[in-house]
């Protein structure tokens, strides 16, 4: 007869507040088997697991069920406490009375009642719990980062600090990624380039990063520890070992009317470029849709004049495999499309800009070499005027419902600038709250508006259109509770900003979970922030949710630290808790094998004895080291022949009777 | 295909141009149409209070029939055309109008929203095709610059028309492009003109129209075209001191068509 231990957690008032707990210690008292049962104020403190362990040592438990939090919080807490008692950790169960019953509902009679139906089952289930052991895997000690912004930069130089090589895998030509295209940054006011320029430099230098530039990744996978990664290096046209960077091709090029995406799109380039002056690496690359030579077979100029002989228009996309211990998504962001919010007049007027084009107009490196000019005619502006949360905090199904978090700073900042080097020209702020949380954060907004007369309008600006050769802005003033027109030079929208679009491709790759907002979800809002719940997976920067360059530099510096951790083992854990198959059930029918999203199931025909009847029989085999435990093989299964360790099929129809008696 | 024509009333009386050139240019075009039998009035405005009932009433007769006769629903005026959409959205989605109305109609089959809607310029947009329509024109309107006013009935609310792009609509310009003309561009193409406030304050009907005219004159058009009754006469009756030819868009494509 087995022995259980059934502890109940009041979680302060947590659970306490709507479950009865002494009336749960009580019910589940009658249960067979159930040979100890108390209550403690919070179980997972080190009074409550000591309780837990002398339990187990007194009563010589077999299984002990927890009813508390949900499993996802303190599931590892207490199997590693039943390990200390001697007892195997897989003989622990947990009954989740918080996020399944106190936190949802208010009634105690009826929490209670549904306390002690989850505690049942999770009993019932204990009860056919088996010890596990779980197994070992070895780390490959390599790191890949996906995205080569200021997220993934930083990320790669910590991991590489410590010792481990890391790659970096960025879509684009250069690393930079969009903090490049700043002119200064808030609250400090340095300049953008002067600070990630000299990071760009030290992640090329350093021997532990090899960077991969212009390059996706295409496939991933293996597990925890063992991934396998397929690179695509897109073919830039260019031998990279030969060309010196020198720029003469960019002034010979014919084919002068690619839009600049650096520039945002406000100027051109040609079709072979360097994305920007200080760009990592600093070689060319040759858009094959805007070249002459590769798609007319005509022109040939820049090979003539590449004095390197680094001219290469033959070349293929290159196709790399790499094995990885962890990986990093650090896919960043963009602004959203304006094309839902043309009230503001964007696809309209020129002189309709975004705040990132506004960084590129006032940027030294600039289309404009920094003097900040109307688009429509190169003339000075004498008013400009900034909408904010064009796309943010949005209820009306076009933009996003978020806040961006950094637009408030950013329009602030930009005011700022303006005021200080333009003192005669006047600028406005359309606003539905100014948000600033954040060490010096506010002090900046309010020099803006104190110190600089930045005049800011409580309001939303409905509809931007041009009258008399200058544009007016039809609004509302809250505080003065009145509709007005402000004519102005230059409008400015401080846009959304969204996950990138390689981000869902990437999150699926890496099946990693990802939000409606396409934004990768962290394994815990708090406690877990810069990990996937995929192991082996980790977030860095905004690819998690907006946030400014502080918080990144942050968040990727702490997931580094994650990395790193994983990445120092000698070996990894296993879970035991994976998928089996009885050979004499199964009839090799390959559903388990096409619903498995890890590839862990594969097929081999051998001698099987069924009964005495001896037949070659094609069956299916799982490898324990790709199985994630999902448990979906097992549903798809039509014999019966699936079924997972610690989650078998008798053990959830117990713990469906347990619940369904009354 | 043949199509359920309904005109609804202003189309025979005060807007009987809108109605006799869309015939006539149809014809040319060859496309059927069979006025609905024992039409009724649309109900002019779509009621906004949550349980009202009764206005919508013959909206759903109309729609009714034309399911019944299994064509779709050919409208020309922006208001009939936005009153019957609405209410056939409510018809499919609202389960609480749909019930209460059906309890009271007692057709012999429930009616659900089955009806396709479908306005005058979508017609030509999506069936006959502006490039077809180009090929059609005997008549190019070379070198007239016309502005498109589109108001805010055939555009608002966006999910619900789902006519076009309410802040940047293209529609009646591709039109024009079709017919020959320029299509000219201006800030105030899609607001509203006053509607019925002409009837409590004329005054405030006169401010929205002024500055329509003002926006279309700047940027240079000789001429407006609109589909709505109610806008031709705010922009024709309550005008200020500067005015703008108005015309009805069928009226323009007749005579681009030699149908005139």
């Amino acid at each position: 007869m087995l022995k259980i231990g059934v502890f109940v957690c009041w979680c302060g008032s947590n659970i306490a507040a709507t479950v009865d707990v002494k009336q749960v210690v009580e019910a589940v008292k009658l249960q067979q088997g159930v040979v100890f049962a108390t209550d403690y104020q919070y179980m997972c403190s080190e009074a409550g697991q000591l309780i837990m362990r002398n339990a187990i040592e007194e009563y010589k438990l077999d299984g002990v069920v927890i009813c508390s939090c949900s499993p996802r919080m303190h599931e590892a807490t207490f199997r590693k406490n039943a390990e200390r008692a001697g007892l195997n950790p897989f003989m622990v169960e947990i009954a989740n009375i918080r996020e399944h019953c106190s936190w949802i509902h208010k009634d105690v009679e009826e929490g209670t009642i549904k306390a002690i139906a989850l505690a049942n089952a999770a009993i019932a289930k204990v009860k056919l719990n088996a010890p596990l052991i779980s197994g070992e895997s070895g780390v490959t000690k390599r790191a890949l980062v996906i995205g080569g912004g200021i997220a993934g930069i930083q990320t790669a130089l910590d991991i590489a600090e410590a010792g481990f090589q890391v790659d970096i895998v960025e879509k684009s030509p250069t690393i930079g990624g969009n903090m490049a295209k700043l002119d200064k940054t808030f609250p400090t006011l340095d300049c953008s380039a002067c600070i990630l320029t000299p990071k760009m430099v030290d992640a090329a230098a350093n021997p532990n990063i090899e960077l991969l530039t212009y390059s996706e990744v295409e496939k991933v996978s293996g597990f925890v520890g063992n991934f396998k990664a397929t690179i695509r290096k897109k073919a830039r046209y260019i031998n990279t070992d030969l060309c010196t960077g020198c720029g003469d091709c960019m002034s010979k090029c014919p084919s002068k009317k690619g839009k600049n995406e650096f520039n945002c799109g406000l100027n051109n380039r040609p079709a072979i470029y360097i994305p920007f002056a200080q760009a990592i690496p600093n070689v060319a690359v040759i858009d094959p849709v805007q070249c002459i030579k590769i798609t007319k077979d005509k022109c040939g100029l820049c090979q003539t004049v590449c004095s390197a002989k680094a001219i290469d228009y033959k070349q293929q996309d290159e196709i790399i495999e790499r094995e990885y211990g962890a990986i990093v998504a650090a896919t960043g962001y963009k602004p959203i499309k304006l094309d839902k919010f043309d009230e503001y007049g964007y696809s309209q007027s020129k002189d309709v800009i975004t705040s990132l084009e506004l960084e590129r107009l006032m940027n030294a490196a600039g289309p404009t070499g920094g003097k900040l000019v109307k688009p429509s005619d190169g003339s000075h502006p004498h008013t400009i005027t900034f909408i904010q949360c064009v796309g943010s905090r949005d209820i009306s199904g076009r933009g996003k419902c978020y806040c961006s978090k950094i637009c408030c700073m950013y329009t602030a900042k930009h005011a700022m600038l303006i005021r200080d080097k333009y003192p005669d020209v006047n600028v406005n702020v359309f606003y539905i709250d100014v948000r600033t949380p954040g060490k010096n954060y506010d002090e900046f907004y309010r020099r803006a508006v104190e110190e600089y007369n930045v005049n800011y309008i409580k309001g939303q600006v409905g509809k931007v259109y041009e009258s008399d050769g200058h544009l007016v802005l039809q609004a509302s003033d809250l505080l003065n509770n009145e509709q007005i027109l402000v004519n102005s030079d230059m409008v400015v929208l401080a846009t959304a900003i969204e996950a990138d679009e390689s981000a869902k491709k990437v999150a699926s790759m890496l099946t990693a979970s990802i939000d409606t907002n396409n934004f990768l979800t962290e394994a815990h809002a708090k406690l877990r922030p810069v990990e996937s719940p995929t192991a082996g997976i980790f977030l860095s920067g905004v690819c998690q949710g907006p946030k400014d360059i502080p918080e990144t530099v942050s968040q990727a510096s702490a997931c580094a630290a994650k990395v790193i951790g994983l990445l120092s083992k000698a070996k990894l854990v296993t879970n035991p808790c994976v998928a089996h198959s009885d050979e004499l059930l199964c009839n090799g029918c390959s559903n388990c094998a096409n619903v498995c999203p890890y590839g862990a199931i594969g097929y081999e025909t051998k001698l099987i004895n069924d009964h005495g009847i001896r037949e070659n029989r094609r069956v299916a085999v799982v490898n324990p080291a790709l199985c994630q435990g999902c448990g979906a093989c097992t549903v798809a299964c039509p014999s019966g022949a699936m079924d997972l360790f610690g989650f078998s099929n008798s053990q959830i129809m117990a713990e469906v009777e347990a619940i369904c008696k009354k | 295909m043949i199509y359920s024509y309904y005109p609804g009333c202003t189309l025979k009386t005060k807007a009987k141009e809108l109605d006799i050139y869309a015939r006539k240019s149809l014809e040319a075009l060859g496309i059927e149409i069979e006025e609905l039998d024992n039409w009724q009035c649309c109900g002019g405005v779509y009621p906004l209070a949550k349980d009202e009932i009764a206005t919508k009433l013959s909206s759903i007769r109309t729609l009714n029939q034309a399911k019944e006769l299994g064509r779709p629903l050919l409208t020309l005026c922006s208001a009939c055309h936005h009153v019957l959409t609405r209410v056939n959205n409510d018809m499919k989605t609202n389960g609480d109008i749909n019930m209460r109305a059906n309890n009271y109609c007692a057709f012999d089959e429930p009616y659900n929203g089955e009806t396709q809607v479908i306005h005058f310029l979508t017609l030509l947009k999506e069936v006959v095709g502006f490039d077809n329509l180009a090929k059609k024109v005997v008549n190019p309107l070379k070198g007239r610059k016309i502005g498109a006013y589109y108001g805010c009935l055939l555009l608002r609310p966006s999910n619900e028309l789902a006519f076009d792009d309410p802040e940047n609509p293209s529609i009646l310009e591709d039109f024009i492009k079709a017919l020959g003309a320029t299509p000219v561009v201006y800030p105030f193409r899609n607001e509203c003109c006053g509607g019925y406030i002409s009837v409590t304050n004329k005054s405030q009907a006169t401010k929205n129209v002024d500055k329509i005219v003002a926006s279309a004159k700047y940027k240079g058009c000789e001429q407006l075209i609109t589909a709505c009754p109610l806008c031709m006469y705010n922009l024709n009756e309550n005008a200020g001191a500067d005015k703008i030819e108005v015309k009805y868009f069928t009226e323009l494509l007749a005579e681009a068509l030699g149908v005139k």
